[in-house]
């Protein structure tokens, strides 16, 4: 086979922990204009999946009056096949601190939080223990940042931020409406900085390494590196640091077991990708690089051809039927009604073209619902069904 | 001053207040979009979706309750993307719905009906998911029924029991798939903190939260011919019933009311205007009595400030949050339970009737009263004292079914014996109205002379504000209330309970030094009761209020002492205020409940 | 004051009792009592406050806040795709076999309650699971009769 293959492994990100003291010193020597200069012209996006600019975001918060302003570590990992975060924060727990010490420097903030999911709270101990390190520096440098954990407690929409930040005031984890912004009105109130674990240890390698280094890596629209969490069928399940930008082929050449049906990208709320389109898929932002480009939270989920696509979708939507929040109409009943509909059409009591009406339902619920979670249970429902269709059916 | 933008809606150019939302922009132009979860009381949620509206380059739908014009949005109301979804949303909200509309208490009143209805839901296409269900159905409590089946978690009961009412009885619990509309432990309603005011039922779109009817059970009583029965409205029914029979908000219907009561059969109609001027004889005196023993006697046991015990939704909030000042109440029946508990004492005396035979009914802007007359101090004449509370709703109910047009009925009046009623007694219906009819008749019995204020109108105590405060200076007094000469009475005047709670917090703090406090759980007064017609909003509440006191400026009497069935009472049953019939028949005691 | 009451005011005088620190202070009570009862939430919100109905609708949105009683430890077997895909059923018969309860059902002594759970984060090494806060992964039925067995003679 002529393939040229084209994957790039790099890292950054678990390495050189020890520097942290050295470059929060140098980059709080800064001015915050030119530290949030150096984010925009990095071009790095939230790690989270939903990849707003994290310049822009930082840029926001310092420039809104307040009082109290907040930056947020969400660590409320739940996207089903991620798990970078829960590394970055064992591994490399300095490097967030000192990232969220750096936003706090520039936007004026006070206070941290990392919002910890509950699953993860074999974590905490050691983490504390860091944060009082880290205390003690700030102290010791007159750097008035503090940060605490919030502990989550099992509801995968409080990744969502605003949920995240309704649960860290005591409340039910439900989307806020928005506008306003976290940038303006978030935690509290308070102009709000909220980054995903991931997103802050990049700009650690942004402060460390200069903008240039990061922008040089990946490709237009998709800059710098990512984590990727591997897991499904593959022989080497686990977490790697890859230049964005590359197709889909040159991943499953890596990682597939040789018998590589279709690729989850983007965990339960991202697409499906069959083998046929493998090779006309870029994993980045934006942008027409190879075909169709994807934006993902880093969760690659390999699928060889022993897997029924019904039950992963069954799977999918059993997931997001309980974690919706339940407020808003399109995604409670719309996640209840793509699940049994499926369901009643592989049994045979709905004909076919009862999938037609599910598509045009998740359309529905991609235009309507209130938060991304709802939004995006379209993505995996109609990329599996569109490209298994034949899997569905009685 | 905001600035005005630039928006289009349907391709016509709109200028708007910068802030506005999308829907308010919609509504200036005349051009509704639909809503379930919004209600003009209520913060705004965005959970329904199916206000969704497209703005021309936005590839998602924009909730038009929740967000804000901006300058150049170029809005589609009625676009296919925006028909489609919204058809969608009205699909899927009917999929988990108990959608068996006949026979439904809301059927023909439901805003989930009339959207369907609207954008002609003909199938079910979508797989039912109400039968899978386990839907609960609590019926335990004597005001209101809560039936999940019908609920379509808008959460417009959750943000009024806590946004207007302060009492939180009802919140979102679960999720996903779960979450549902539920009381403390999915507890039945009467078993929580729940006040039975009925705001909740008002606000509620669906059949989800209703009051619980008693109709059926009135028809049968008239059609008794061993049973007299009387009937008794209330002073608010006579500004709402209007809106229920094809009429506008604000239209005073007393007449007409009760020319329709009379065609329905009761063998009385009768008025709780009149026990209200009662109530003010009763409750003007013990806080004259009270203001005494404290301010002269110095007595430890009286307190102050007095409140008003009217209100059995304000009654139950306060024997719930507040039980340490149940000693601060008005020992006064509410007006309702005084005019039970003589329909069958006096006025069967009277009417030489059997009071086993009589069966007393009332008709309320209130299901808070439905709980009142179930209590079980309530049977003063030896018998329940009010047989059965009607809602105005209820009422209009039973004027339909009787095929009376109500609009061509000519006014009649109410029969006697607990007929006749004043000015004063009718502004008890309206926020501030039981205080002012206080005022006029304390004032007069201390000073000898009118209240001070032009026409009688005590301004400072009405309004629709949540918390309003007035002082009344006493001057040259009569000899035997000198005691007063130069006191500033000091009055206090909340409606909507969480209004109540700020007056009460800040008595429990010591902050506020009121001599006497009205209190009514409702927002608006008894106007905007939990009875009253459905929907019931701030415009609504403004008309119905200009309503009661058109009542009471067009009345001859206007102060309740002057009622002359009041007198005549006083003269051939009760001898005197506070006496001891009074004080068998009229006053009562209260009960403190579990916190949580 | 009974030990649930001064559990409560313990953890409301650690975290403050403003509304943002009800999470805090629930998760503490489901720490030492696995479950919030009604009387626990009730003591919560006397304490802090807070309608209870405030509280009750809170705890039912988080998984991790049991409102039913469950057992000294509670074992979360993830249902999510990855582990759903590499044994999860069979982990779940192993552990039912060995305790004799279902999902959902506590053993009688009170010991052991088995539950699902949504995706763990350990996707890579599916199949996964939690007993209270610690986490086994790489599941087999062999590897859940020694874990259980350790628990077993743990609890005794």
């Amino acid at each position: 086979m002529a393939y040229s293959y084209q994957l790039k492994r790099v890292d950054f990100i678990f390495k050189n922990e020890n520097n942290w003291e050295k470059v929060l010193a140098t980059t709080i020597k800064k001015k915050p204009e030119e530290i949030i200069n150096e984010l925009i012209s990095s071009e790095l996006k939230g790690r989270g999946g939903a990849g707003f600019p994290t310049g822009l975001k930082w840029k926001l918060t310092a420039e809104a009056k307040a009082k109290n302003k907040y930056v947020i570590c969400n660590a409320d990992e739940g996207e089903p096949g991620t798990f970078k975060d829960r590394e970055i924060l064992s591994r490399v727990p300095y490097k967030v601190l000192t990232a969220m010490a750096v936003c706090g420097y520039v936007t004026g903030a006070k206070e941290g939080y990392i919002y910890l999911r509950g699953e993860y709270k074999f974590l905490e101990e050691e983490l504390n223990k860091a944060i009082e390190e880290f205390h003690y520096y700030c102290q010791e440098t007159n750097l008035d940042f503090k940060v605490k954990i919030f502990m989550g407690s099992g509801a995968y929409i409080c990744g969502e931020e605003t949920a995240l930040m309704e649960s860290m005031e005591g409340r039910r984890g439900e989307p806020r409406n928005k506008p306003p912004f976290p940038t303006q009105a978030g935690y509290m109130d308070g102009p709000t900085v909220i980054n995903n674990v991931e997103t802050l240890v990049h700009t650690f390698t942004i402060f460390e390494y200069g903008a240039k280094k990061f922008y040089d890596l990946g490709v237009q629209y998709s800059r710098g590196t990512k984590l990727f969490s591997v897991s499904g069928d593959t022989p080497k399940p686990g977490i790697y640091e890859l230049e964005l930008g590359m197709s889909l082929q040159d991943f499953v050449y890596e990682f597939g077991d040789g018998d590589t049906k279709a690729v989850q990208v983007g965990g339960a709320s991202g697409f499906l990708v069959p083998r046929k389109k493998f090779n006309d898929t870029a994993i980045g932002y934006q942008g027409k690089l190879v075909g169709i480009s994807l934006p993902t939270g880093g969760s690659m989920m390999l699928f060889n051809s022993s897997r029924s696509m019904f039950n992963v979708l069954d799977n999918y939507l059993e997931f997001f039927r309980e974690e919706s929040c339940g407020q808003c109409t399109p995604c409670r009943v719309g996640c209840q009604q793509l699940l049994l509909g499926i369901k009643a059409v592989k049994r045979g009591e709905k004909p076919a073209s009862y999938l037609e009406k599910l598509l045009r339902l998740t359309e529905t619920m991609q235009y309507t619902a209130k938060c991304g979670l709802g939004q995006s249970v379209a993505n995996s429902f109609s990329s599996i069904v569109e490209n298994f269709r034949e899997e569905m059916i009685y | 001053m905001a600035k005005n933008i630039n928006i289009t809606i349907n391709g016509y150019p709109v200028d708007v207040k910068k802030g506005k939302t999308i829907l308010e922009a919609a509504e200036e132009q005349g051009v509704r979009i639909p809503t379930l979860c919004y209600h003009k009381d209520l913060c705004v949620a965005g959970n329904c979706r199916v206000c969704v509206v497209e703005v021309v380059g936005q590839k998602r739908l924009s909730a038009a309750c929740a967000t804000p014009c901006e300058d150049g949005m170029e809005i589609l109301t009625n676009s296919l993307k925006v028909r489609n979804s919204r058809k969608h949303i009205i699909e899927l909200l009917l999929s988990e719905h108990n959608a068996d509309c006949t026979k439904c208490y809301r059927n023909g009143s439901c805003e989930l009906q009339e959207l369907a209805s609207e954008y002609k839901i003909m199938t079910q296409d979508f797989l039912e998911l109400a039968p899978m269900k386990n839907y609960t159905i609590d019926m335990f409590s004597p005001s209101i029924m809560k039936d999940d089946s019908k609920c379509i978690r808008c959460q417009r009961c959750v943000r009024t029991c806590s946004e207007l009412q302060g009492v939180n009885a009802l919140t979102v619990a679960y999720k996903g798939d779960k979450m549902k509309i539920a009381t403390f432990f999915e507890k039945p309603m009467n078993d929580v903190v729940c006040t039975n005011c009925g705001q909740c039922v008002n606000h509620c779109p669906t059949g989800a939260l209703v009051e619980k009817n008693y109709i059926e059970e009135v028809w049968e009583a008239i059609a008794d011919p061993t049973k007299h029965v009387v009937v008794q409205t209330a002073p608010a029914v006579r500004v709402g019933l209007g809106e229920e029979l094809g009429m506008k908000p604000g239209e005073r219907v007393t007449g007409k009311m009760a020319a329709a009561l009379k065609r329905l059969g009761f063998n009385s109609v009768l008025d709780t205007d009149f026990t209200a001027d009662l109530t003010i004889v009763e409750e003007g005196n013990e806080l004259l009595t009270r203001l005494k023993k404290a301010l002269v006697d110095k007595d430890p046991d009286v307190k102050l400030p007095m409140a008003t015990s009217c209100s059995p939704g304000w009654i139950k909030y306060i024997e719930h949050l507040y039980p340490e000042y149940l000693d601060n109440l008005s020992t006064c029946k509410s007006p309702q339970q005084m005019f039970g508990a003589l329909a069958k004492t006096y006025y069967a005396k009277a009417r030489n009737l059997d009071p086993e035979n009589i069966v007393s009914v009332s008709i309320m802007p209130c299901t808070a009263k439905k709980f009142e007359a179930n209590r079980p101090e309530m049977h003063d004449s030896g018998y329940r004292d009010v047989d059965y509370v009607l809602t105005t709703r209820e009422l209009a109910i039973l004027i339909k079914q009787a095929g009376l047009d109500f609009e061509k009925l000519a006014p009649a009046k109410f029969d006697r014996l607990m007929g006749e009623s004043t000015g004063a007694g009718v502004i008890f219906g309206a926020t501030g109205g039981v205080m002012e009819a206080a005022l006029r008749t304390a004032y007069e019995l201390v000073t000898g002379r009118d209240v001070p204020f032009d026409n009688l109108n005590i301004m400072p105590v009405r309004g629709l504000e949540g918390v309003r405060k007035a002082t009344i200076k006493i001057e040259k007094p009569l000899k035997e209330w000198s005691f007063l000469d130069g006191v500033e009475l000091k009055c206090a005047v909340a409606h909507g309970l969480v209004n109540a709670k700020k007056v009460m917090d800040a008595v429990k703090a010591g902050e506020a030094d009121f001599h006497f406090i009205e209190i009514m759980a409702c927002p608006g007064g008894c106007l905007g009761g939990g009875g009253q017609p459905i929907p019931t909003n701030p415009e609504i509440r403004r008309k119905r209020t200009e309503a009661i006191y058109a009542e009471d400026g067009d009345l001859p009497l206007r102060k309740s002492h002057e009622n002359p069935e009041i007198q005549k009472l006083y003269k051939d049953f009760l001898i005197e205020p506070l006496g001891e019939k009074s004080h068998h028949l009229l006053h009562t005691k209260y009960t403190k409940r579990k916190h949580y | 004051m009974d030990p649930v009451q001064s559990l409560v005011k313990g953890l409301a005088d650690k975290y403050g009792r403003t509304r943002e620190s009800l999470l805090p202070v629930m998760q503490g009570v489901v720490q030492q009592e696995k479950y919030l009862s009604e009387y626990s939430m009730v003591e919560i919100a006397r304490e802090m406050d807070i309608p209870a109905s405030d509280v009750y609708g809170t705890a039912t949105f988080y998984s991790f806040l049991e409102t039913q009683p469950a057992g000294k430890f509670i074992i979360r077997v993830c249902k999510t795709i990855t582990c759903a895909m590499k044994g999860k059923n069979q982990i779940l018969f192993s552990i039912q076999d060995m305790l004799k309860i279902k999902v959902g059902e506590t053993t009688p002594d009170n010991r052991f309650t088995l539950l699902e759970t949504n995706c763990l984060g350990w996707c890579h090494k599916a199949p996964a699971m939690l007993i209270n806060d610690e986490v086994y992964t790489d599941l087999t039925p062999e590897k859940i009769r020694e874990i259980l067995s350790g628990y077993i003679k743990k609890s005794i």
